[in-house]
């Protein structure tokens, strides 16, 4: 239903990631889920932090082969 | 998500390219995040608002220094930062370092900073002490002093002082 946005950070380190996010959700309507690839290991923690100071869900965050995936509900 | 936004302030002192990364990091986050972000520029912290940066690290008094060699570290003791062409050396491998591991430059972190708004203060003493010239900096900055960072300090929810 809602769309979903990808964002490819890999490769990036901090605050990289955190960054790019920001900016992609800010042109999103409320409701749609943006999607973050990310290698960072840091990310883990820095997406939790985020999405609990900025209000954005993190609707999930897996690992798969290394890559760290996020989806954030935009608020 | 309730209450008056919350804000950060940071005196940046210092102007090498490693002591550069953390005001520009936190800001940027911080900003983000939602914070108000003032940064204020007072010393060696200045030079980070040249137009144009050439920033170098030292290894001298830095004892905790090593760098990441054949997978080894290396450390740096002050005695080989005496050396002419160590410190070259040294910032050569951090700038290639940052560059392969994906770590943003300065450059890109400032701009980052003056794109969200982070206030940027200027110290008028030091552009005065370092005869710096308004016309060397980015533009955007606020030429202010100690009494503009109190008042804007007190008000805020974190000041760190770099």
């Amino acid at each position: 239903m809602s769309d979903t946005t990808l964002l490819d950070v890999k490769g990036l380190n901090c605050p990289l990631p955190i960054l790019r996010a920001k900016k992609a959700i800010k042109d999103l309507a409320a409701g749609s889920v943006l999607e973050v690839h990310a290698t960072d290991p840091g990310s883990v923690k820095d997406f939790e932090a985020f999405c609990r100071q900025t209000g954005n869900e993190l609707v999930s965050s897996v690992e798969e082969a290394g890559v760290f995936k996020f989806k954030i509900k935009a608020a | 998500m309730a209450g008056k936004t919350k804000s950060m302030s940071i005196i940046v002192t210092k102007g090498t390219l490693d002591w550069g990364y953390p005001p520009f990091i936190l800001a940027t986050t911080a900003v983000s995040m939602g914070l108000d972000v003032t940064l204020f520029f007072t010393f060696y912290g200045l030079a980070l608002c040249k137009k144009k940066l050439d920033l170098r690290i030292s290894t001298l008094g830095n004892a905790a220094m090593e760098m990441p060699m054949m997978g080894m570290h290396m450390s740096m003791p002050n005695i080989l930062g005496a050396l002419p062409g160590v410190d070259g050396l040294a910032t050569a491998m951090m700038k290639d370092m940052i560059k392969k591991k994906g770590v943003a430059s300065i450059e890109e972190l400032r701009e980052l900073a003056v794109e969200a708004e982070v206030r940027m203060i200027a110290c008028q003493m030091t552009m005065e002490l370092f005869e710096y010239k308004q016309s060397d900096m980015i533009d955007g900055l606020e030429y202010a002093g100690a009494a503009t960072y109190v008042e804007t300090a007190s008000a805020s929810d974190i000041n760190l002082f770099i």
